[in-house]
């Protein structure tokens, strides 16, 4: 049909026939690790449900491997398709190796007893998520971190061309996030499986996705690659962000800017004036930064918490009108902070503006 | 040394299976162990005492003439039977239901399906004895079974509606009540002679059991038991949730039809025969789960049905004994015995975690 692995055509999904999402088509790759970003209740989790057919699709067609979702029977899907899910399990009386067995259950017979070959499925399973010294523990009894890798283990258990995962790394600390995300990142590299999850986390979404789908309200507002899906502006919309801001460059958040009019102008280059920006921006003093080149770090902080940035073209020296703007805002600012700047051949001007302020001060 | 560590943690893993296996057996045994020991106790003991070397002889088919032989064949016998079969069906059911519903209270009694029993055999034992002049167990049989399964059906329809299982139990409960009050309604408005086997049928009791008795419910539960084995393995599946077991490859719905349907099956024959028995599908498959310190329900499923036989019959024991020549029902043994048992166990669950 394609040389996608997973596609889904005008699919609408939504709960109890009354349709929530319309009209996504998206197409994966094998091997390709998709993650579906959006607010709270965006739907989400709605669109997992219904491709893992928990959920009734509304309208349109799911293919995976160009077998249409609906004609596959649950024991074809298994094979195909693991996955990990939200909802807390609490199974009564077993041991973490007893949970990743249990992916073992499509492979199994009529009793479900294990072979020697189901046995090692499992050990390679454990050994992939670095869980085989959680083994013999009782599954209730392990961190969420722990268990998440665990239920990893499982879908990994159940040899799956592809793994849905909702918001996996919910409850997980950074370590934790990390750590789970790389064995995905393998785990879809070397094996070539498919993974589709959710994430709240953008900035991780963006560095271990292959492919970007913004989930909005009704519709999917945005799809693609993370280059072509993160702009600032799209992140802004999707999340309705109005307080504090997102650097799509190194998907960093900040908190917003101090309005108003500035009190300090801050001089520095390479980094030295971030501690500072971010201290003005915790006491809520409205600065003026500068004059930055463009492709200084300091510039991408200022950018977004300074009121105003004199900036400069990279490796060129200083223009008047820059230069101008700087002394205007000397001028203004009842304080200054030189927060320590590297002169050069280009940033001669810089030493000028420096000497300016101690003849003020 | 990576690969030493590695070793260590294999042979640990090894010798861990071990244990489980040899505490496996272990229960099996201990089981087997009870269940012999308490059938020659109920057998020996009673208004007429029988010493264990006679019950040999007469199992083994001889000395026909003597009393005590068809005290043993015609009376204590199917009994003891009779208390295994349905004890071990209980229990059984109640492990089914709890893992329906995920839910460790979940029993008959809780979705209504013994209260259906119990209104259905009312009416049939009021309405038409004024049609016949006595009404045949076998009616009761067949009316017990009715009033179960109508409870069931009602349970099945509302779970169409209801996705979420917590309401459903809820709804399972208001089907009981709702039986109960028209069992009280029409008791209230009966004549006392109408209603007097009801009473002794309506508290539970495993007396006066016969062959066909015994004939039928082996059959029925037999049947049932063995179906419930061959679901071992989906029902293995259903304990991690309905979404993993849908993703693992079950048949969701087909597969909750066939699990509702055997355990108010079993339920059903239990009531029928017994009338409704308390704590025993309660408690039961908790023990045998703490015992066997698994949940897998391969092993699981044998173990309980050991299990419930070996609980009521031991109960009867006592029903039949402690007061004697009083003979107290058969609930309020299985109640001081069981209610307990869950109480301690749900204590020590909590502190475990």
């Amino acid at each position: 049909m394609s040389d996608f692995y997973f596609s889904t055509k005008q699919l609408t999904v939504g709960y109890d026939g009354t349709p929530l999402i319309r009209d996504i088509t998206i197409d994966i790759a094998r091997g390709e690790i998709v993650t579906l970003i959006g607010p709270n209740g965006s739907g989400k989790s709605t669109i997992l449900k219904s491709i893992t057919r928990q959920l009734k699709m509304i309208g349109g067609q799911v293919f995976i491997a160009s077998e249409e979702l609906r004609s596959l029977t649950y024991k074809d899907l298994s094979t195909r398709m693991a996955v990990v899910l939200t909802e807390r399990m609490k199974p009564e009386l077993m041991t973490c190796r007893d949970i990743v067995a249990t992916g073992r259950y499509p492979y199994t017979g009529r009793l479900g007893l294990l072979s020697a070959r189901d046995e090692a499925k499992v050990e390679e399973a454990m050994a992939a998520v670095h869980a085989l010294d959680l083994r013999d523990r009782d599954f209730n009894a392990i961190s969420d971190g722990q268990r998440q890798r665990v239920l990893l283990a499982r879908a990994i258990c159940q040899e799956p061309e592809i793994i849905i995962l909702d918001e996996p790394t919910s409850f997980l600390d950074i370590r934790h996030k990390l750590q789970l995300l790389s064995i995905l990142r393998g785990m879809a590299k070397q094996k070539g499986i498919t993974v589709i999850m959710s994430l709240h986390e953008i900035d991780l979404a963006q560095k271990v996705s292959d492919k970007i789908i913004c989930v909005q309200g009704d519709h999917v507002a945005r799809a693609g690659t993370p280059e072509t899906v993160f702009e600032e502006e799209a992140i802004r919309d999707l999340y309705q962000i109005d307080q504090g801001s997102f650097d799509p460059v190194f998907g960093s958040i900040e908190l917003p800017r101090p309005e108003g009019e500035p009190q300090v102008f801050v001089l520095s280059a390479c980094g030295t004036g971030i501690p500072v920006f971010r201290s003005l921006q915790k006491q809520g003093i409205p600065f003026v930064a500068g004059i930055l080149y463009t492709n200084d770090i300091d510039y991408r902080l200022a950018r977004v918490l300074a009121m105003e940035v004199v900036e400069a073209k990279p490796f060129m020296p200083i223009t008047d009108a820059a230069f101008n703007r700087a002394l205007y805002w000397l001028d203004r600012c009842p304080r200054v902070i030189n927060a320590g700047v590297e002169l050069g051949e280009c940033n001669r001007r810089m030493g000028e503006l420096i000497e300016r302020t101690r003849r003020y001060k | 040394m990576p690969n030493q560590t590695e070793q260590a943690q294999r042979s640990a893993f090894l010798s861990e299976n071990l244990r489980r296996r040899a505490r496996y057996q272990l229960v099996f045994l201990l089981l087997a162990a009870a269940l012999v020991v308490i059938t020659v106790l109920n057998i020996n003991a009673g208004s007429v005492a029988i010493p264990v070397g006679e019950i040999l002889r007469i199992l083994l088919g001889q000395a026909k003439d003597s009393a005590q032989y068809s005290i043993i064949w015609k009376i204590r016998l199917p009994r003891i039977l009779m208390a295994a079969l349905l004890g071990g069906g209980l229990s059984l059911s109640g492990f089914l239901l709890q893992t329906f519903f995920g839910n460790p209270i979940a029993g008959p009694f809780v979705l209504g399906i013994s209260s259906g029993a119990k209104m259905v055999v009312a009416l049939t034992m009021i309405y038409a004895l004024h049609f016949f002049s006595r009404v045949s167990s076998w009616a009761l049989i067949v009316a017990a079974f009715a009033g179960s399964l109508m409870s069931v059906g009602f349970i099945l329809l509302l779970s169409r509606k209801l996705k979420h299982m917590a309401i459903l139990l809820v709804a399972g409960i208001m089907i009981g009540y709702i039986c109960s009050a028209v069992t009280d309604f029409v008791v209230t408005f009966a004549e006392d002679a109408d209603i007097v086997n009801l009473r002794g049928w309506s508290l539970g009791s495993f007396s006066g059991m016969g062959w066909d008795n015994v004939a039928v419910a082996a059959v029925v539960v037999g049947i049932t038991a063995a179906v419930t084995f061959t679901m071992a393995k989906p029902i293995g599946a259903y304990q991690l949730g309905e979404a993993y077991a849908q993703s693992m490859g079950v048949n969701i719905k087909a597969f909750r039809v066939a699990l509702i349907v055997v355990s108010s099956l079993l339920s059903a024959t239990v009531t029928a025969f017994a009338g409704p028995i308390s704590f025993v599908g309660i408690a039961v498959p908790h023990l045998v789960k703490r015992a066997l310190n698994t949940s897998k329900p391969l092993i699981v499923i044998p173990a309980v049905f050991l299990g419930g036989a070996v609980f009521c019959m031991g109960c009867d024991l006592i029903a039949r004994t402690a007061f004697a020549p009083t003979e107290l029902n058969i609930s309020t043994v299985t109640s001081v015995f069981g209610a307990p048992v869950v109480i301690a166990m749900m204590l020590k669950r909590q502190s475990g975690r």
